[in-house]
Formats: structure tokens, C-alpha cells, sequence
């Protein structure tokens, strides 16, 4: 009996799974959908961790009304649903400039072994996604670069580093430590949240989910899409705890 | 005129805080190899004295320079302060000791010494390392290039920090109460370092509550109370033998 034979026997006696969907095809259509989610996962990190220290740099700027845009910046990114801003970014360049959206669908592009091929419903969705995590993250950078003492800033002054130095060297790496369990929460958050990509139908795991569950009348693709979040939660709160255990060798 | 062998010259030095005025027309000078002390109660006007003369905070009004490199120069009452690049050459011709030592807790020892001549003075890493190992030596703290600083105690941080800014080579080293956040048995290894020093005739400038270490290390002792000088001296003369009855108030405390 091969895996496939045993993996569909198995949904069809212990998950009621008969008929058209099988086991395998429900976990296959799963399996697209979290690579997409993957995908938003990992492109809104890389985009909104540096964007959150841009915002938190801005916010403590002595340059006031830089300060205020900041100030508001992120009150509205935390003020309004996370499912609204990212309907609005999907719609804006159609309601406010009139381009017609499919024509904001990169690709396809063929640079020899590279295909490139972004539906404007991924680009939106990350965008949404980076302008509203970075308003989150730079809250925490600045409760880290506040926590700071002013002594390492004086000592460092004393010493001959510039203020970028300063910043880089001496501040960021102290800050990364401290930060750490308060950017476990929201890493965390956003392995959940990238399922708000629903609102756009962009495919990732949720949006799949939801459609078979309206198609097959059955629960069970809930279920498995509950162990599967549960699951990459696990692995993000396992890379978390290697990171502070990379940082555990001081203390301050 | 100030002579070659003027490490640091202080002139008017005024500093307010707010309505508080915290430093009123302070002058004073450092020749090459002296050391100084400055004494006084808290809230005196030490800290700030030295803060002022190692840029931390900036002057109201006076002058000051360090050698042949004006830091700020008087204008009708006010400290005129030099651009960006003439302060940065002016810091060189110090270093700075703290109160509580701010070294750099994430970096080792040997980091936290090499770091600013290698990032900074862009000084090869080879031989910022061999001179750092010379000057832990002489600290006593060989075998602990490879620790951080919470791995240390008081005393030992604070003679990594006097390592770490005489990595620089500066002519005068300014120190900050370097023992009062440390227990008398801390306090004596880094009495002992400060007092070697001294000996190698290193110029410095030291705001300190150790009445006996004062007397004893320094040549000159400054007495300072409501932001003035009330009394200075050599250093015997002044601890004792004060002529102010303030400075007499303070000392007889203090026993």
C-alpha cells in the first residue's frame, strides 16, 4: 500500500473525509496556501524590522514635526484594523488614481532560470502588512533605545564614535537583548495575522482553507489549519529562544 | 599666555542649569604631570566642572582649550564652541573615567578596548590588541581579555575602564568619583591603579571623596561649594590645613 492509499484511508475513517476531497488533495491545496503564507510571513520581516527602526529613529527625532508624522503614523497603524488598511491599499491606486489593478500585476518577467510573476494582491497585501508590523516594531525599538543608559552614549562620546557608530555598535546590539520577548509576541501575531490576507482572496493558507470548508461542508480543514499555525508558531518561539540564547552570554 | 606645558585651560567657566547656577566663573589650569583633585560636598559643582571639561555638557560662558586645541573661547560673556571636527581633535587630549565604569557590556574586555582605537583612530587590530594586553597587565587583569564585564567585579570593571581610556593615549585623564560606587576593599586595587599612574607621572584630573587618597596622589587640591572655588592648594595645605571655614566644615565632617 503506497502513502498516498494510506494517507486518504486514514482521512476517510478518522476526519469523515470521502467523496471528491481526499486526504491528500486537502493537505496538497494546504500545502500551496502555506507557502504563500510563508511568503508574507517572511517578506513582511524582512521589510518591517529595518522600516521599524527607521519610524522609531523619526519618532525621537529633535526635528518635531518629523517627531508628530511619526507620533501619528503610528497611532493610525495601530488605530485601525489591520483588515481595513489592507483593503484600502489593494483599492487606493484604483479609487484615487483610476489605474485599473490588474495592471499593477508584475510579470511575467523570465530572466533566464528566474520567473518572475507578483499579483498586485501580494504586493498589496505585504505592503499592508510592513507599513502596519513596522508601526508595532518601532514602538518596541524605542522602549529599547530609551532603556539604554546615557552613560553608554557618554562613553562612547568620551571615546571618539560618531553617533552612527554610536547607534550601530554600542546601542542596537544592546537593544536586540532587550527587545527580544516583546518581539516574540508580535512574530508570533504575525504567523497568525497573515491569514487576514483572506479579505484580498490572496491564496495563502487560511483563504484555501476557508474555500474548502465552504465547498466540502466539512470542519476538519479548520482543525488541520489550527495544528498548522500552532505548529509554526512552535518554530518561530524555537528561533526566538536561539536568538536570546545567542545573547544570554551577558547581562547588563 | 599659557605655556607648552598647559594640558588644560579653563578660563570664566559659567554653567546654569535652568535659574540654577551651577558653575560661577570657575578658571582653572593642569600642567603636563600634575595631578588634581577636586573635593567638595555634593551638588558643589564637581561633576558638572568635569563634565563641562570633557564635553559632555557645554559651557555658558568661558573658555576652554587643551593645549593648542581650542575647545571654546569667550565672547563677551558667552562660549563661542568650535565645529564638529576641532571638538573631535579636542577629545582626543582626553579620556574620561566614570563613576560607574558604562563599559560596554556586550563586548569583552578585549573588545571593549580595542574597539574605539580600531573603529576610531583606525589603529591596526594587531596592534591595538598588544598594547591592550600591556595595559591589562598592568591593571592586573591578565586572563580576562575574553570575559564581559558582568562577569567582573566593581574594581575590576573599573580598571578595565581605565585601561579602555588610556587606549587613546590622552594627556589628561579626567576621573569622575572612580570609587564611589565600589566597596573600601574594591576601592583600594583601583586607588592602587590611579596612584601607579600618578607615579608615571600620567596628568589627571580626579573629582574624588577619598580625602586620603587625595592628599596623598594629588599636587593640587580644588575645593568647591555653590559652584565656586572656595580653596585650593597644594594638596597638603589644603586637606590639612584649610584656611576657609567651609573647607574646615567639609573636612571635619568628613573624618
Amino acid at each position: 500500500m503506497d502513502l498516498v492509499t494510506l494517507l486518504n484511508d486514514f482521512g476517510a475513517t478518522f476526519l469523515g473525509l470521502d467523496g471528491k476531497l481526499t486526504f491528500v488533495m486537502l493537505l496538497t491545496r494546504m500545502g500551496g496556501g502555506l507557502i504563500v503564507t510563508f511568503q508574507v510571513f517572511f517578506i513582511t520581516l524582512i521589510g518591517s524590522l529595518p522600516l521599524g527602526v527607521l519610524i522609531a529613529l523619526g519618532r525621537m527625532s529633535k526635528i518635531k514635526p518629523l517627531a508628530w508624522l511619526m507620533r501619528l503614523y503610528i497611532s493610525f497603524m495601530r488605530g485601525t484594523p489591520l483588515m481595513l488598511q489592507l483593503m484600502a491599499i489593494y483599492f487606493i491606486p484604483y479609487y484615487l488614481f483610476g489605474i485599473k489593478l490588474s495592471f499593477l500585476d508584475i510579470g511575467p518577467i523570465d530572466l533566464g532560470p528566474i520567473h518572475i510573476e507578483i499579483s498586485w494582491v501580494m504586493t498589496a497585501c505585504c505592503i499592508g502588512f510592513i507599513l502596519n508590523y513596522a508601526a508595532y516594531f518601532a514602538e518596541i525599538y524605542r522602549g529599547g533605545i530609551q532603556s539604554i543608559p546615557k552613560g553608554q552614549y557618554e562613553a562612547a562620546e568620551v571615546l571618539g564614535y560618531s553617533s552612527g557608530q554610536t547607534f550601530m555598535k554600542i546601542v542596537l546590539p544592546q537593544v536586540i537583548k532587550r527587545i527580544l520577548p516583546a518581539m516574540g509576541n508580535e512574530v508570533i501575531t504575525l504567523v497568525k495575522d497573515t491569514s487576514l490576507a483572506f479579505v484580498l482572496a490572496l491564496a495563502e493558507m487560511f483563504t484555501v482553507v476557508k474555500q474548502i470548508v465552504a465547498s466540502e461542508v466539512s470542519m476538519v480543514p479548520f482543525v488541520l489549519a489550527a495544528l498548522v499555525y500552532w505548529g509554526m508558531t512552535m518554530l518561530a518561539e524555537f528561533a526566538l529562544s536561539r536568538i536570546e540564547k545567542h545573547y544570554a552570554y551577558y547581562h547588563d | 599666555m599659557t605655556d607648552s606645558n598647559t594640558l588644560v585651560d579653563l578660563r570664566h567657566a559659567r554653567k546654569s542649569f535652568g535659574d540654577t547656577e551651577v558653575l560661577k566663573d570657575i578658571s582653572l589650569t593642569v600642567e603636563k604631570g600634575e595631578v588634581l583633585a577636586i573635593i567638595g560636598p555634593s551638588g558643589g559643582g564637581k561633576s558638572t566642572l568635569l563634565r563641562c571639561c570633557t564635553l559632555l555638557e557645554t559651557l555658558d560662558g568661558g573658555s576652554l582649550s587643551f593645549g593648542d586645541s581650542v575647545v571654546c573661547s569667550d565672547n563677551a560673556g558667552r562660549a563661542v564652541y568650535g565645529d564638529k571636527a576641532s571638538l573631535a581633535r579636542a577629545r582626543t587630549h582626553f579620556g574620561l573615567v566614570f563613576q560607574n565604569f558604562n563599559l560596554f557590556p556586550h563586548y569583552t574586555v578585549m573588545k571593549n578596548l580595542i574597539d574605539a582605537p580600531v573603529t576610531v583612530q583606525k589603529m591596526p587590530k594587531e596592534e591595538a590588541e598588544a598594547k591592550a594586553r600591556v595595559l591589562l597587565g598592568k591593571m592586573g587583569l591578565e586572563g580576562k581579555e575574553g570575559m564581559v564585564p558582568c562577569e567582573l567585579s566593581g574594581g575590576q570593571q573599573q580598571r578595565v575602564a581605565i585601561a579602555r581610556a588610556l587606549m587613546l593615549d590622552p594627556d589628561v585623564l579626567f576621573f569622575d568619583e572612580p570609587t564611589s560606587a565600589l566597596d573600601p576593599e574594591l576601592t583600594k586595587g583601583v586607588l592602587r591603579v590611579i596612584r601607579d599612574l600618578a607615579e608615571e607621572n600620567m596628568t589627571m584630573v580626579i573629582v574624588t571623596h577619598e580625602m586620603k587618597f587625595a592628599r596623598d596622589v594629588a599636587d593640587h587640591v580644588i575645593f568647591m561649594d555653590g559652584g565656586v572655588i572656595v580653596e585650593q592648594g597644594l594638596a597638603r595645605d589644603v586637606i590639612d590645613n584649610p584656611q576657609h571655614e567651609r573647607t574646615r566644615a567639609f573636612l571635619y565632617n568628613e573624618e
